[in-house]
């Protein structure tokens, strides 16, 4: 395995070493996942239906993934009824291509995005970044990712990995409006965010979003989130571009009575999350006047031809199954090298990328099969199953791997950049573990350049200042 | 063959011969609806540190009133169709949204008073549909404060007998308490982007 391990992405057990011997990530991830952990068990302890909503939620996915073609068809007369356009892309590049277009369609230079793991998954910022348009996260976490140049670490807190004294700093760099004497207290850093984003959401003309559920039968779409940053993007702007991936759809609007149960329970651990939002299409004298839906495959067909693998479809990402997992605990989002972290991306990441890299061949290998996972999952996936399956697969792919493993990672990394930029930035975290040239294939692009040299990281000056903090 | 067909193609290869699924729906669906159901209401709302007044019908004005006085709120949004009674024991200035309100203009006034469509118990939650007495989605976004007024009929006990009530083709919004963040270290902060403090009348 550590053959193919290449600057800032290294296969997972070399990723994962290293985030274990870091003791304030380890902390942190500790504290957050724990939290979280007896949140969730208290309100779904409230509920004597868990068990079959539970149920209920997992059939309905099976009987949509089942029919999907179908109720594509019916979302997309739905959403056009109601006076919405939907595109449909086949893969990351098409669906990077339409929003562009359609951005520059507006006139606009500059688009504010609500947190959105496909639009994550598809580098839809850096894509948007070459045509010239400039693209604001305006999710608390989602910012401190970007202000940072870093990768989200967690599908529901993205900056787990970093502690208050970490986001002032980055803060202070990267806000010209930040105060000058900003506290480390979360209030303080919140107000500064919020400030730091008014103006923006006031005068955006187009946002980006995502979202958790789209009804076939209504044309709706569903987001649900915290901040109101969501709000404000789903309602200010005129245009509103929506990338969503296939699996979202669900059949009826009544099934929504069962995922609006399921999801906030399962992922802040709150009866319900403080804002949800439905539209459908655009409504004259209310909201943005025109509606775009990109409908995204980019890998779930081909998860879904896999018997076993198809139910990772399923997912409504709620986090529960990185909350409980011991191995997320240790290792943190970032060794999993996918904007899907946890045990779900240890048996998405494969499915959607393929085997053929070293590290997604590595990441059916990144579970104990505790099962703690499928436990808590809202959907019922059984991810130990899967993991099962998907090594016995991993094993069938070594054979090929040698030759294609190193250009296809290598290929994902530097077809942008920015990318490298950040695997760079990682590789701080990491810098033990990465060697300073880059092996196969990337050799050539290391041998005519300068990689800059590897900051420590910023954490240690906060540890040094508060004399460690809360030791765990 | 454009992607649409070609998702669709891939689709239909990928579950050809996949068995139908039958969706067991043996979960509580619930349906009640009332002022029986007010008092959990309340205390749901107050668990997400949402200030709750609840009061006799006709004592709406004077909890209105005290509202707006104690947060010193004296230029409201109004949308149409509030039930003018609810504002007769306040003097503050009622901004209407004709013509529609600029987000600078609403970001400058000090809140906004609202009635709602439905209210959910079990969950403290309150969902606002673009109707009568709601106005349009921004302006119970961008002021700071935000007054709901609930009426008992409206609440009903869980999730599924609220979206019955609900209509889908009307942009909602389901609103549980103040904003709120927990991105930093897991905190809560209530208060980012969407209105800072919450507070519900309910109208017995
Ligand atoms: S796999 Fe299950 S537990 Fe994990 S994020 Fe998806 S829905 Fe939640």
């Amino acid at each position: 395995m550590s053959g193919g391990t290449f600057l800032g992405m290294p296969a997972f057990p070399e990723a994962s070493a290293a985030a274990v011997r870091d003791s304030q990530l380890r902390f942190n991830l500790r504290k957050a996942t724990h939290t979280i952990r007896g949140k969730r068990a208290a309100v779904v302890g409230e509920l004597d239906d868990w068990a079959e909503l539970r149920a209920a939620g997992k059939a309905i996915k099976d009987e949509t993934l089942r029919n999907l073609d179908r109720y594509l068809l019916q979302l997309e007369e739905a959403v056009t009824r109601a006076g919405g356009t939907v595109h449909w892309a086949a893969d990351a590049a098409e669906a990077n291509r339409i929003v562009a277009g359609l951005v520059k369609a507006t006139g606009e230079t500059s688009v504010v995005k609500v947190k959105s793991m496909a639009t994550q998954e598809i580098g839809l910022n850096e894509a948007l970044a070459a045509e010239g348009v400039a693209a604001y996260e305006t999710d608390l976490a989602e910012l401190i990712v970007q202000l940072g140049d870093d990768w989200p670490s967690h599908i529901l807190v993205p900056a787990i990995h970093r502690n208050r004294a970490e986001i002032r700093e980055i803060f202070l760099r990267e806000m010209p409006d930040a105060p000058r004497d900003l506290a480390d207290d979360p209030r303080a850093l919140a107000e500064a965010a919020r400030l730091h984003l008014r103006d923006r959401f006031l005068s955006a003309r187009v946002a980006v979003s995502g979202a958790n559920f789209m009804v076939a039968e209504t044309g709706t779409l569903v987001v649900l989130e915290s901040e109101g940053n969501g709000r404000m993007c789903l309602t200010l702007p005129e245009t509103l571009i929506s990338v969503v991936g296939i699996e979202k759809v669900v059949p009826t609007w009544r099934d929504l009575e069962v995922f609006l149960q399921l999801l906030p329970r399962s992922s802040t651990g709150e009866r319900m999350n403080p804002y949800t939002s439905t539209w459908t299409g655009v409504t004259p004298g209310d909201g943005p006047r025109e509606f775009h839906l990109v409908l995204l495959d980019n890998g779930r067909t081909s998860v879904l031809a896999d018997e076993v693998g198809r139910q990772a479809l399923r997912c409504i990402r709620c986090s529960a199954c990185l909350n409980v997992c011991p191995v997320y605990e240790r290792a943190g989002g970032h060794a999993y090298g996918s904007v899907y972290p946890g045990p779900i991306g240890a048996i998405l990441t494969p499915q959607l990328r393929g085997l053929d890299s070293p590290l997604d061949n590595s990441l059916p290998y990144a579970s104990t099969l505790c099962g703690a996972c499928y436990d808590v999952c809202p959907v019922a996936i059984d991810i130990p199953s899967v993991l099962v399956d998907l090594r016995a697969k991993a094993v069938r792919a070594g054979g090929h791997r040698a030759e294609r493993a190193g250009m296809r990672a290598a290929r994902w990394l530097f077809s942008r950049e920015v990318r490298l930029a950040r695997a760079q930035r990682l590789a701080g975290r990491l810098r033990r573990f990465v060697p300073g040239r880059l092996p196969g294939p990337g050799a050539a692009w290391t041998d005519t350049r300068d990689l800059p040299p590897i900051p420590e990281e910023s954490f240690r000056d906060w540890w040094t200042r508060t004399s460690g903090g809360a030791k765990p | 063959m454009s992607s649409r067909d070609l998702i669709l193609s891939r689709i239909r290869a990928a579950v050809a011969g996949a068995p139908e699924t039958e969706i067991p729906r043996a979960y509580a669906r619930g349906g009640a609806s009332g002022a029986d159901l007010a008092d959990l209401f309340a205390e749901r709302v107050r668990d997400y540190r949402a200030a709750v007044r609840a009061v006799p019908a006709d004592g709406v004005a004077d909890a209105v009133a005290a509202a707006l006085a104690a947060r010193g709120a004296r230029r409201l949004a109004v949308p149409a169709g509030l039930p003018e009674e609810w504002l007769a024991g306040t003097e503050a200035e009622r901004v209407a949204d004709e013509p529609p309100l600029t987000p600078a203009a609403l970001d400058g006034l000090d809140g906004v008073i609202t009635g709602c469509a439905v209210a959910i118990a079990a969950t403290g939650t309150i969902v606002l549909d673009a109707g009568p007495g709601q106005g349009r989605r921004a302006l119970t976004l961008v002021p700071d404060y935000h007054l709901c007024v609930v009426t008992a009929g409206q609440i009903v006990d869980g999730v599924p007998a609220a979206l019955e009530r609900l209509d889908p083709l009307a942009p909602l919004t389901w609103i549980s308490g103040p904003s709120a963040t927990s991105d930093i270290e897991l905190n809560r902060v209530e208060g980012v982007h969407g209105p800072r403090t919450l507070e519900v009348v309910i109208a017995l």
